[in-house]
């Protein structure tokens, strides 16, 4: 029961160019909350493509609970948030229809985040990274849901918000016992949040 | 010394369309005041959806449409005009912006620097910049689609450091960055500052706004609600209870939410915005509240820490 990463290898496409990521071994436990860090540009990011789905590694394996992740139908077990909630919803969609399209939202959850009701009816472009953020995260916590990549998920928000999300993602984590891979590049952030850490060289 | 930016009493607000055809006008910044020195970075910080952007596009000029601005900017001495905030940006006024979709996808980072020019001065300056921000000179053939975050904030930065500017504005310039680069990239800005040029540092990063800046302004639902000396946050010397919040939720200082939201635009009355969630919030902090000095600083708040009872 974990989501593994055998011997990742993946390179974008450049001729002559290094892999972005070689030989990259990981481990998550549910329950567990694991720490990514790294310099920009290691591939911290990229990484969580390759667990996600998003990408396919030249090489290796993601394996869910010892089956491969691309045997999984229907709402991807492992769910990621971005690093850059603006380019993560559509742009031409109300935010209320970018919900629906990952299925009804658990009840409490909206308010829970502090979604008010006025902000389904509006654009992207008129909300701020952080109140997008919110939106993010309440699609991404669905019922069969089992691991949640969060890469860089506070770094645009105030102080009290990064204090309010993490808290409600704790608490969320340890209710449906979800495994997390928290990247940040907050080091006081990582040592409270994380269980154990592992850094990309 | 004459001052290089001086915002006084500024107010944003935008036009929506309520029911039907009916104008609505909603009110995003109010009475904003603001004074950058030559030499000087000072960090405006506040949460997500305070209104803090704007600010920054407000002293460019590139406001939408159905904005509309009032009260008074001055650049080096002379009135920010529409007409002069157009001539002027982009070369004595530069933006770092926030989003990292702020580069244009269809334009290797090289060109995007250069704005354009082709001539080897050009490449060559576009070269030293790049390398100044620990980007290799691979970087300037590449889409943005190839960078990292980080590295699209650096891209961003170089841009425009490229200007040579007078007033630097930096749109939450940290984000995506490790510890390292935003030290760095902060340096940076520290470094054209002690240059002369004014930095305006618009962020929600406290901790990291503080290793920089001279002056802190904390942005509250479109208010100012207090302005203090960097120091005054290390040495406990906080005036607004949202201040004193904003400290409390840092991982290293105990990391405490405290409960709700900042109020979205035209949720704000007359009285402190912070009242509802403050907690020594009384009945009168919902009528007028005075931006005054105290000790150093300026608080908007009937009921300063370390203050007296007015």
């Amino acid at each position: 029961m974990s989501l593994e990463a055998k011997q990742l290898t993946f390179g974008y496409r450049r001729k002559g160019k290094e892999p972005v990521l070689e030989g990259i071994d990981l481990t998550l436990e549910p329950g567990e909350r694991l720490g990514l860090a790294g310099p920009s540009g290691r591939g911290k990011t990229t990484l969580c493509k390759l667990l996600a789905g998003y990408e396919r590694p030249d090489s290796g394996l993601v394996l869910v609970d010892g089956r491969p992740l691309k045997a999984y139908r229907g709402i991807c077990p492992v769910q990621m948030i971005w690093q850059h909630p603006e380019t993560a919803v559509d742009p031409l969609m109300k935010l209320g229809d970018t919900l629906k399209e990952g299925g009804p939202v658990e009840e409490g959850l909206l308010e829970a985040l502090h979604i008010q009701p006025a902000w389904l009816e509006r654009y992207p472009t008129e909300l701020s990274g952080g109140e997008l953020q919110r939106f993010c995260i309440a699609r991404a916590l669905r019922p069969g849901v089992r691991y949640l990549l969060c890469d860089e998920v506070s770094a645009m928000l105030d102080l009290i918000t990064q204090a309010q999300i993490w808290t409600f993602l704790l608490d969320q984590a340890e209710r449906r016992n979800l495994g997390l891979l928290i990247v940040s590049h907050n080091s006081p952030l990582m040592e409270r949040l994380c269980t154990r850490v592992q850094t990309l060289a | 010394m004459q001052p290089i930016l001086e915002v006084k009493d500024l107010s944003i607000s935008f036009t929506q369309y309520g029911r039907g055809t009916k104008q609505v006008l909603l009110p995003v910044i109010q009475d904003l005041s603001l004074t950058i020195a030559p030499g000087q970075v000072v960090a405006v910080v506040g949460s997500s959806g305070s209104g803090k952007s704007l600010l920054a596009h407000g002293i460019l000029g590139i406001l939408p449409y159905n904005s509309h601005m009032a009260g008074e900017i001055t650049f080096l001495g002379q009135p920010l005009t529409p007409q002069r905030a157009a001539a002027v940006r982009g070369k004595e006024i530069v933006l770092v912006p926030q989003g990292v979709t702020y580069l244009d996808p269809l334009m290797k980072v090289g060109p995007q620097i250069r704005k354009g020019r082709r001539d080897q001065a050009a490449k060559a300056a576009s070269r030293a910049v790049l390398e100044r921000y620990g980007l290799g000179t691979d970087t300037e053939e590449r889409y943005p689609f190839e960078l990292s975050g980080g590295m699209a904030r650096r891209v961003l930065i170089a841009t425009a450091a490229a200007a040579t500017p007078k007033l630097v504005i930096a749109d939450e310039p940290t984000p995506g960055l490790d510890a390292r680069s935003a030290k760095r990239v902060l340096s940076h800005f520290r470094e054209l500052a002690d240059g002369g040029a004014g930095v305006l540092l618009i962020t929600h990063d406290l901790e990291l706004a503080l290793t920089i800046s001279h002056r802190v302004a904390v942005f509250y639902a479109g208010e100012t609600v207090e302005e203090a000396n960097a120091a005054d946050f290390t040495a406990g010397k906080l005036r607004h209870p949202y201040t004193r919040a904003l400290w409390n939720a840092l991982p290293q200082n105990g990391f405490v939410p405290i409960p709700g939201a900042q109020p979205g635009p035209g949720q704000v009355g007359e009285g402190c915005p912070f009242a509802p969630r403050c907690p020594k919030g009384r009945p009168e902090c919902l009528g007028p509240v005075p931006y005054r000095a105290l000790d150093g600083g300026l608080v908007r708040c009937l009921y300063p820490e370390g203050g007296e009872r007015p």
